[in-house]
């Protein structure tokens, strides 16, 4: 091989194969790449600027807006002892900590039920929480608001936890059921031969083999409470218990009047959790998603 | 220690596939005890109902008097050793081994000390705190086995233990499955495709075909006295030539062969079996010869094999490898009436 290597080297023109292909690369993958990232992290830009920005700089339109002259904190400061934003921030921790974890308890009996128990209707019941999740929750909410009435549940942070895990289970019920079927079949065979309940043996065996597929439904279960919109508007009036994305449209915006500087310091924080836990878990929330995908 | 008695099992997985039919089989305790037959035969299937990972659709499995269709793996006291080995790929080789004891509540110490011991035995001391994945084949295989008998239960299952190791150390596993039985003196029950497993490891075989149980004797009686042409085809390599024969009377008569049966078996139409080594170098007058027409050779150094015709009927035969023979050649070789077979043609059952 290392002669057949050398040989190739020393024909003439080779210099230029090569600097056309690596031209012809950065064509091809660099420049859409470029491209892409400068459209996708442009409106993070914005709003990490514009919420450094003084409020005279703000509407200042003599200068690039592109840039910061003298960022100031005035917006943050303003955010945490003007509004009720650490209380909302709190409340979405809470909502989204408590159904995610709903959901994973529920979701992780169900995918290893469906995918391992040899009952009547497992298919049938497989497949209507896979249509369960295509129904879109403008069309639940109805319905929903009915149930949270009777239950006493408006402005209580248990109307929330409560409904999200109506969306998030049926997902990662589905997405985990994947991740067991992946599973071999004989390791709990193994274990149950060896003395293992049923229970122990998911416990054991199945649980700690599908910590890759758990972890990545709880981020997606996280990641859909934490930025839920249209429950959160509906079921929570009271100032005090709405979320971040509730509160910041429905206080710092006051009919026209657009409070862009705590806005924006607002929505970078409230995206900060999000980013964070996914730059950790970001391979398994891949390995997650084409596992589900594919052996589902 | 134990005695394991299938008795009339059927196993149905809808109501068309039949994988055990009405199977009965008594297992003495201590007992080397081999199911072998081609894959989908119902060995495996027969095995998993024993160990409770398949329910019976009828009959009842006994280990010693106690009926044990309805208890739950853990409680019925067997060990399994799976074709994939089934390790726990999360867990070190000193808590898969463990893993047994440790759910029936053993002591931590008395968990150590068994894990230590069986490591000893299978030469896996110098390994047990890595994981499966950081084993080789074989190591994997003894892990297996070392997580079967830390457990010290009542009867073995082996399903198919040796298919996934190359051929060198396939021979030798055999042979120290086969020590490891003396030592233990418990009940094995071992699943096989392969009849030479079989036929080197079983105190008895059972050869099963379709979910039927064709026959069950020890290695000998199954190669001497085969019940039926499928046992004697599965049994033996090369396996054994069948001549179909019509029969008048005590006359057999095939396409390149004439012979008289011992005794007049009372059918028109026969099937003559003879393994490839029961062919006799020399012809005496009495005998009764063939001439093999020559058509491929395989010299293996201890055999020689000679593939050709006899008429028109195919044949193998196992010749002396100083032999001098050539493609082409016509060889004339006597038969060992008392190893011929004859089968009803109908049937396929043994005559004789």
């Amino acid at each position: 091989m290392a002669a057949v290597a050398r040989v190739k080297v020393r024909r003439p023109g080779t210099g230029r194969v090569i600097g056309d292909r690596f031209v012809g690369r950065a064509l091809r993958i660099y420049l859409p790449l470029l491209v892409m990232l400068v459209v996708t992290l442009f409106p993070f830009y914005w709003m990490a600027i514009t919420s450094f920005k003084s409020a005279s700089e703000l509407f200042d339109f003599s200068v690039s807006p592109l840039w910061v002259r003298e960022p100031t904190l005035d917006w943050y400061r303003h955010l945490f002892t003007q509004t009720n934003f650490p209380r909302w921030a709190f409340n979405t921790a809470i909502v989204a900590i408590a159904s995610t974890l709903i959901s994973l308890f529920c979701s992780i009996l169900a995918g290893y039920s469906l995918a391992r128990l040899r009952y009547r209707g497992a298919d049938t019941i497989g497949w209507g929480i896979f249509v369960t999740y295509l129904v879109p929750p403008t069309l639940l909410f109805l319905p929903l608001t009915f149930v949270i009435r009777e239950l006493h549940l408006f402005n209580n942070l248990w109307a929330l936890i409560l409904t999200y895990p109506t969306f998030l289970i049926p997902f990662c019920t589905w997405m985990l059921m994947g991740f067991f079927k992946g599973i071999p079949r004989e390791l709990e065979e193994a274990a149950l031969v060896d003395g293992a309940t049923r229970i122990q043996a998911m416990v054991r065996i199945a649980i700690p083999l599908a910590l890759p597929g758990i972890l990545a439904a709880a981020l997606f279960a996280f990641t859909l409470s934490w930025n839920e919109f249209l429950y959160a508007l509906i079921f929570m009036n009271d100032s005090l218990v709405k979320t971040i994305p509730v509160g910041v449209t429905q206080e710092l915006i006051h009919g026209d009047e657009f409070f862009w500087g705590e806005l924006m310091a607002a929505a970078l924080l409230g995206s900060v959790p999000v980013a964070v836990l996914y730059s950790f878990f970001v391979d398994y929330f891949v390995a997650g998603m084409t596992a589900g995908a594919v052996k589902g | 220690m134990a005695s394991v008695t299938y008795e009339h099992v059927t196993k149905k997985f809808s109501t068309d596939t039949t994988a055990v039919d009405d199977l009965s089989l008594e297992i003495r305790d201590t007992e080397f005890m081999v199911l072998v037959g081609p894959s989908g035969c119902g060995k495996s299937t027969a095995l998993r109902m024993l160990a409770g990972l398949e329910d019976i659709t009828a009959g009842e499995i006994k280990i010693d008097d106690q009926v044990v269709n309805e208890m739950p793996p853990r409680d019925r006291d067997v060990a399994m050793v799976f074709q994939s080995y089934a390790l726990y790929p999360h867990m070190s080789v000193f808590d898969n081994m463990g893993f047994g004891l440790k759910m029936r509540g053993s002591t931590r110490s008395e968990i150590t000390s068994r894990v230590k011991e069986a490591g000893r035995i299978l030469r896996l001391d110098q390994l047990l705190a890595r994981k499966p994945r950081q084993l080789s084949g074989g190591q994997r295989q003894r892990v297996a086995v070392g997580r079967a008998i830390v457990r010290q239960p009542r009867v073995f299952l082996l399903d198919e233990p040796l298919s996934n190791l190359d051929a060198m150390l396939r021979v030798q596993t055999r042979i120290e499955l086969q020590k490891m039985h003396q030592r233990l003196g418990t009940t094995f029950i071992y699943v096989t495709h392969d009849q030479v497993e079989a036929m080197t490891m079983g105190d008895r075989i059972a050869v099963m075909k379709d979910g039927v149980l064709q026959q069950v004797a020890p290695p000998r009686e199954i190669y001497d006295q085969p019940v039926n042409m499928y046992v004697a085809g599965f049994i033996g390599s090369p396996r054994m030539n069948f001549l179909p024969v019509t029969i008048s009377d005590h006359k057999a008569k095939a396409s390149g062969l004439e012979l008289n049966l011992p005794k007049a078996p009372g059918v028109e139409h026969g099937v003559l079996g003879i393994r490839p080594e029961h062919f006799l170098p020399n012809v005496s007058e009495t005998d009764a010869a063939i001439d093999l027409k020559v058509e491929v050779l395989e010299v293996l150094g201890s055999d020689q094999y000679l593939y050709g015709k006899v008429g028109s009927d195919d044949l193998i035969v196992r010749v002396d490898p100083q032999l001098k023979v050539d493609i082409g050649d016509r060889v004339r070789l006597g038969l060992d009436m008392q190893r011929l077979h004859l089968f009803d043609a109908g049937t396929e059952k043994a005559l004789f």
